[in-house]
């Protein structure tokens, strides 16, 4: 009897646009010997083309935020069977899609929970404290010729309003509580075992919030969720802050309220139309302005990295996903 | 009280001069072009000074006024005020602890998330319209990072409870070991910077402290870790730190105060791994209200031969 040496074909994990990440830590941000990556822009075809001329069939996709997984590109992908995105967020992933062909999806957990809700309080402290502002006015050389700058507001005892207390949330709020900020929040579950008043609405968080911290995600229920009546009920002192999706915040909206003074500031790291940001903001010293990179510390993007690779790892071994969302 | 006269060193809070002017003669040192005619034509009728970070009661200025009484200091840092000659000739002097501590731990940490996770250059990215070329780099997290504190009083403690809420293990150097606290102690500066990424400057200064952050100091730092000061100017030896920085021995710095206030090395300015405020800490509407009524408390107390609200000699 002769034995037989398998060569296994090792899964292939489709890889659209090269991740920021790839540019520091290189293919080590997504080594595995248990998969082999194909990287589709590396390659001058387009996505179809190139899909057409591979030998093996993808079986998994890396998915960013800045690659949606629509019905057109699984169409394009008829062995898929997992997505993994590199965001908690999925609301770039058609999931009736998904679950309808029996594709798993998997998130990026929390893999950088701690780095976003270190940007929400630092956005927060820059608004009331003006830091930013305050950079600009010696980095411009005007302290000399201008003396004192304008006063901020204090952090301590402000109420703050967090909008969604999944990891992120619950960590903005530990990290505020320790600058002595008052926490409410609103969720769609009131959760027991925390400490923080509770709201089912969020214009009656609002109203008495001195600064809202939007982290939650964005779906049906929660688009447009900040809206006028919310921005009327935060007043002119209110904050606004939100490192969650833009989509949750009226932006036109929330730009005139700004521009008329009828809230007091914002430190905004996501926008609707990313990367293009309402220009009329630029004017504005109480606005601090973030391109979505809340998420992206070199810690947090290696730890991400870790959860990518766990998770394909674990479907090909017909192991649990590590952070399933489908 | 309204004949006693309170010379107010500089332009430093309108509440507080408003508050001043209903209760006393208010004396505007700044107003007057010859400053040593001016001293002279009111020696005699002031008998109270209040100064600030900036400009306090040195010898000379004690000297010139013989019948000084007090000194009210709008800040907690005493630096600008000759406290020996002042104990010599019974002069009582006061400034505003506890009323801002919060807020300058808070814009420590500020500090530390900005040039971390470089928000103020995230900021200035957006509004040059450089996103629509692509992302901005990767930056390093601040959660978790050691931060190593100079001086564990009370902005500094302060300080280290923010900090523990973002799990930073937090190290400390003082004169002293304090006994009741869960945070390692190094017996010097520079090894305190060596296991730290985030050194902070929160003592005061004195004789003993001008410098306290030299050109050793920074070498133990290295590229990797980054200097945060809230506290004086003259801790940090400035020329030192500009060549660290530019020459990219030191990872980064923020700094909320300078030596020669309010002058900022011209080298700093085009540095992305430099954020600078123009002497902040207070700077809040709600603290300087509270300092100024503390100011003013101060004042009233001592001119109606009650006990001193905050006395520090």
């Amino acid at each position: 009897m002769t034995t037989t040496s398998f060569t296994q074909v090792l899964p292939r994990v489709l890889f659209v646009n090269r991740h920021a990440a790839m540019g520091v830590l290189g293919d080590s941000f997504v080594a595995s010997t248990k998969f082999e990556i194909l990287k589709a822009f590396e390659s001058p075809l387009l996505l179809p083309e190139f899909l057409a001329d591979q030998s093996h069939p993808v079986s998994a996709i890396i998915a960013p935020v800045a690659v949606p997984v629509t019905a057109d590109l699984i169409r394009l992908l008829p062995n898929l069977r997992l997505v993994v995105t590199t965001s908690t967020g999925v609301d770039h992933v058609d999931l009736v899609e998904c679950r309808r062909r029996g594709i798993s999806v998997a998130n990026a957990g929390s893999s950088y929970s701690e780095d976003v809700a270190d940007t929400a309080v630092g956005l927060l402290i820059d608004v009331f404290r003006r830091i930013s502002a305050a950079n600009r006015f010696v980095k411009q050389r005007l302290w000399p010729l201008k003396g004192d700058y304008p006063l901020g507001s204090k952090l301590g005892r402000k109420r703050i309003g967090v909008v969604g207390l999944g990891s992120i949330g619950s960590m903005v709020a530990t990290r505020l509580e320790a600058f002595g900020c008052q926490i409410s929040y609103s969720s769609r579950n009131r959760k027991p075992s925390v400490p923080y008043h509770y709201y089912m609405d969020v214009q009656e968080m609002a109203s008495n919030s001195d600064a809202l911290v939007i982290c939650c995600e964005l779906n049906d229920k929660t688009f447009h969720l900040i809206n006028r009546d919310v921005f009327a009920a935060l007043g002119k002192q209110g904050v606004i802050v939100n490192v969650a999706r833009g989509g949750i915040v009226d932006e036109d909206e929330m730009v005139r309220c700004l521009r008329e003074g009828e809230i007091g500031g914002a430190g905004l790291d996501v926008f609707e139309d990313e990367p293009n940001v309402p220009k009329e903001l630029f004017e504005l010293d109480n606005v601090v302005l973030s391109p979505h990179c809340a998420y992206t510390s070199l810690e947090g993007l290696e730890q991400l990295g870790k959860v990518l690779v766990g998770n394909i790892e674990a479907f090909f071994s017909n192991k649990p996903l590590l952070t399933p969302v489908l | 009280m309204e004949s006693i006269g309170v010379l107010m060193m500089c332009p430093m809070n309108s509440y507080l001069e408003n508050e001043l002017q209903k209760r006393f003669n208010l004396l505007r040192y700044w107003t007057s072009p010859e400053k040593s005619v001016f001293l002279e034509t009111h020696r005699n009728s002031i008998r109270a000074v209040v100064g600030n970070a900036f400009v306090g009661a040195d010898a000379q200025l004690i000297n010139d006024l013989p019948k000084l009484e007090i000194v009210s200091s709008f800040s907690v840092g005493l630096d600008k005020i000759d406290l020996g000659i002042c104990k010599d000739k019974g002069i009582r002097v006061t400034n505003t602890p506890d009323v801002l501590t919060e807020d300058v731990a808070d814009l420590a940490i500020g500090l530390i998330l900005a040039l971390l996770r470089r928000l103020c250059e995230c900021d200035r990215y957006v509004r040059s319209g450089k996103w629509k070329q692509g992302d901005f780099k990767l930056t390093t997290k601040f959660s978790g990072k050691s931060v190593g504190i100079i001086g564990l009083g009370r902005i500094g403690t302060a300080i280290a409870k923010r900090a523990e809420a973002f799990s930073c293990p937090i190290n400390y150097y003082s004169r002293t070991v304090k006994p009741d606290v869960a945070y390692k102690y190094y017996p010097t500066v520079v090894d305190l910077a060596k296991n730290s990424d985030i050194l902070v400057v929160a003592c005061p200064l004195s004789d003993e402290t001008r410098h306290i952050v030299n050109r050793q100091v920074m070498d133990a730092l290295g590229p990797k870790s980054v200097l945060i000061n809230i506290g004086r100017g003259p801790h940090v030896d400035e020329q030192e730190l500009v060549k660290a920085l530019t020459e990219g021995r030191l990872g980064g710095a923020a700094l909320d105060v300078f030596e020669k206030e309010p002058h900022v090395p011209e080298e700093l300015f085009g540095l992305e791994n430099v954020v600078l405020l123009p002497h902040v800490g207070s700077g809040t509407v709600e603290t300087r209200n509270a300092m100024a009524d503390l100011v003013v408390g101060n004042l009233e107390a001592h001119f109606s031969g009650k006990s001193l609200l905050t006395p520090v000699v």
